[in-house]
């Protein structure tokens, strides 16, 4: 199959075909990243802008590092420090950088949508790089690619996905992937992190941690957030460790192949032990290398959809 | 100047009139409805195959006049209410200032006076500055006018102040309509809470937060005894206390609008802000209740709710865009596609619903094409398909949540007073009205 798409705004709107040849180009890029000069011609004189509304080290860099393997230029834009301070809207911002002639915008913000919409209104490709509690698509891709890079193949695999569901675009990303391709999903929580028809999503809810755990071939471990400022917050963390942490002793009644993931930032003795982020059943650091070769892979397969795009309507 | 309308099919509820017939104005009133009226006119429309019914009544307008003369005016309003063969409507007093004394009263008549279109009728705040801790002045509002009180946008959290404000309203002989939504429960809602709000990654709107205010505003009006209005119903929970309501004697009417029975809570997957309203657009469930208490007569009447905002307040991230829509265009086009042609309506309930019903809930003597009763009526092509474009939308503000969709039903003449008010010539607004 071909890629048609100018943008990834999320996994929802994706086929399992569409999913799978992102995963398998993915797969080719991954070698690059081995090679004493890394790097391919594939996006050469393409320009990628990274468009973040948000403060991220990890998805930045990985998508700077993608880009740069690709021979694109990549240029940062942190919205504290340019125009958007002065009041410019997204919108505004993304023509901009049409005006540019830039070919790819990376956006990461804080509400919902915002990658649709910035989508809608520029002809240039968007990638969704996180917006609010709606979607992480490349997140779930590194996820996924990593998951079928151990296990050979994502259909029957159980995965646990444990933390705040409620506000986490990587859980819903995850969720939709892993159930188009086959996976079972087992979302797990306190019952006030659980938002209303998650199972009409695809996934299962439990709030019982071992459960959770029980027959599970991956645990996706999320980043729980807490007020740092109050006082209440430390018996809250504690309580959620207590409860929800994934601790080696935990771990050790699991299969005892159970893949440990983790979006990253990593909160020790938070929602994980240091124990379990650090031993044998953690990929934490494998995702973030497969982060650069799903990049690699989104980058460019949006590029040359648009190229298509672009050819077409000359020949029309 | 007598205007004669020929051989249209007249709809004409509150005689339950459904037959082609003639119709005579001379000035300011109905005539004559009659078959084969004959009489010399200073103008004669042809209406075979077209559908003639009073002038639409929409209790349920923001012209945003005065203050936000940016998302619209009296004067654009009105025009677009014309256009949507809309001759009346009730404007809410959520402007700036609010409509919540004497002195804003008078503003708002003057502007009414020197600028519509159509006749507009004012609903006042029921508290000063909607800010639900005073009560306006209920009786003096009367007397200048005022035909209804909410505090649209907002509701009256205090259960004291509310049923003192339906007991002073009671009293006066003034309506109180409510916008029935407890903030504490909605919160920072956008849309329906549930599968919806878990899939966009957004924050939902429980319909909690709209049953429960509205079994609150049931209960006090009942303790009050007074009449009371349940704005743009939106679920199924409330439409079951409404009818228990209606069962017990308690005097609520209750209105929706086209949206609500129109489109669901799938439509705003895409994140189109023209989708966000509040209430926002339930699941499938609801909008199939909403019809069903369309047809069972539960819902007295259909408004557009119409609430125009600027593209820089609509064409933003969804979470921070403005809430409501436009929706005087297209009032009519939806319901008939909606309803009269999928058959959840006759045409003599659908015109009951937007003329007589309304008329009887505000006291207006409008809505109907009696002979003497003010001459405003439209003439409507009922199968004419249109497509709802930005372009070609009248009002100042273009979120309409219909834009891209194909509707049945074109308003060719609006008379208002009885003169063609619509279409529009160059100067055709009447003075002094």
């Amino acid at each position: 199959m071909t890629w048609t798409r100018k943008d990834l705004l999320g996994l929802e709107e994706l086929s399992r075909e569409e999913i799978e040849l992102i995963l398998s180009t993915a797969e080719s890029f991954k070698e690059v990243s081995t090679r004493e000069i890394k790097k391919v011609p594939a996006l050469r004189g393409k320009t990628v802008v990274n468009l973040f509304y948000e403060p991220s080290t990890r998805t930045r860099v990985s998508f700077e590092v993608a880009a740069k393997r690709l021979s694109a230029d990549v240029i940062h834009i942190a919205t504290e420090t340019s125009s958007v301070r002065k009041g410019e809207t997204l919108i505004d911002t993304g023509r901009n950088i049409e005006a540019l002639k830039a070919d790819i915008i990376v956006v990461r913000h804080n509400c919902s949508g915002a990658a649709a919409m910035l989508a809608r209104h520029v002809n240039l490709s968007v990638v969704n790089a996180g917006d609010g509690w709606h979607e992480h698509p490349t997140q779930a891709l590194l996820d996924i690619f990593t998951l079928k890079e151990k296990f050979g193949q994502i259909e029957g695999l159980q995965v646990s996905i444990v933390g705040d569901i409620a506000h986490s675009r990587v859980a819903r990303s995850n969720i939709w992937g892993l159930t188009k391709l086959g996976a079972k999903v087992l979302v797990c929580a306190p019952e006030i992190l659980i938002p209303p028809g998650i199972e009409e999503m695809g996934a299962s809810v439990t709030h019982d941690i071992d459960e959770a755990l029980h027959h599970a071939d991956c645990v996706n471990v999320l980043r729980m957030q807490f007020e740092r400022d109050t006082e209440a917050a430390f018996p809250q963390q504690l309580e959620y460790f207590k409860q929800f942490g994934i601790t080696q002793e935990r771990i050790r009644k699991a299969k005892r192949n159970i893949m440990v993931m983790h979006p990253g930032p990593i909160n020790r003795g938070i929602e994980i032990s240091s124990e379990v982020a650090d031993g044998a059943n953690s990929v934490i650091l494998e995702q973030v290398t497969n982060g650069i070769a799903v990049r690699m892979s989104v980058l460019y397969l949006v590029a040359s959809a648009n190229e298509r795009v672009k050819k077409n309507e000359d020949t029309d | 100047m007598k205007i004669l309308i020929k051989g249209g099919r007249v709809i004409e509820p509150a005689s339950n009139l459904d037959e082609v017939c003639d119709i005579l104005t001379q000035d300011s009133a109905i005539a004559k409805v009659s078959r084969g009226i004959n009489t010399e006119a200073d103008y004669t429309i042809d209406a075979a195959d077209r559908i003639v019914m009073p002038g639409l009544i929409d209790m349920h307008v923001h012209l945003r006049e005065p203050g936000r003369e940016d998302k619209e005016t009296v004067a654009s309003g009105t025009r677009a209410a014309l256009k949507g063969g809309i001759t009346c409507v009730l404007a809410m007093p959520n402007t700036h200032p609010a409509i919540d004394n004497v002195e804003h009263i008078r503003l708002l008549k003057d502007l009414i006076k020197n600028s519509a279109y159509t006749h507009v009728f004012i609903a006042g705040a029921i508290t000063r500055g909607r800010l639900g801790e005073e009560l306006v002045d209920i009786a003096a509002a009367k007397k200048e006018g005022v035909v209804a009180i909410t505090d649209d946008g907002l509701s009256v959290d205090s259960d004291a102040l509310m049923l003192e404000a339906l007991k002073t309203s009671q009293q006066s002989g003034m309506l109180v309509i409510c916008h029935s939504e407890d903030k504490k429960l909605s919160k920072n809602g956008v849309v329906n809470l549930g599968f919806t709000s878990t899939r966009m990654g957004l924050r939902g709107i429980s319909k909690e937060s709209e049953y429960k205010r509205v079994k609150r505003d049931i209960e006090l009006a009942e303790k009050a005894d007074a009449r009371v209005h349940i704005a743009h119903v939106s679920c199924k929970e409330s439409l079951e206390l409404i009818v228990a309501a209606k069962k017990k004697g308690i005097k609520v009417t209750c209105e929706t609008a086209p949206h609500y029975f129109s489109l669901s809570e799938e439509d705003v997957l895409g994140f189109d802000t023209n989708m966000k309203m509040n209430p926002p657009l339930r699941s499938k469930q609801d909008m199939t209740a909403i019809i069903e208490a369309l047809a069972n007569g539960t819902i007295d009447a259909i408004a557009s709710d119409h609430a125009p905002h600027t593209e820089n307040e609509k064409d933003i991230e969804f979470e921070r865009a403005e809430f409501g829509v436009v929706g005087l265009e297209t009032m009519l086009a939806a319901s008939i596609t909606e309803l009269v042609e999928k058959g959840v309506l006759t045409w003599l309930d659908l015109v009951a619903k937007i003329t007589v019903n309304p008329a009887r809930i505000l006291g207006l003597s409008k809505g109907t094409l009696k002979e003497g009763a003010d001459a405003d009526l439209i003439v409507v092509s009922p199968q004419e398909e249109w497509l709802v474009e930005k372009a070609g939308l009248v009002s100042k503000s273009k979120n309409c949540a219909f834009l891209g969709r194909s509707l049945k039903g074109i308003v060719e003449y609006a008379i208002c007073s009885g003169r063609i008010a619509y279409p529009f010539k160059n100067n055709s607004r009447k003075k002094n009205r």
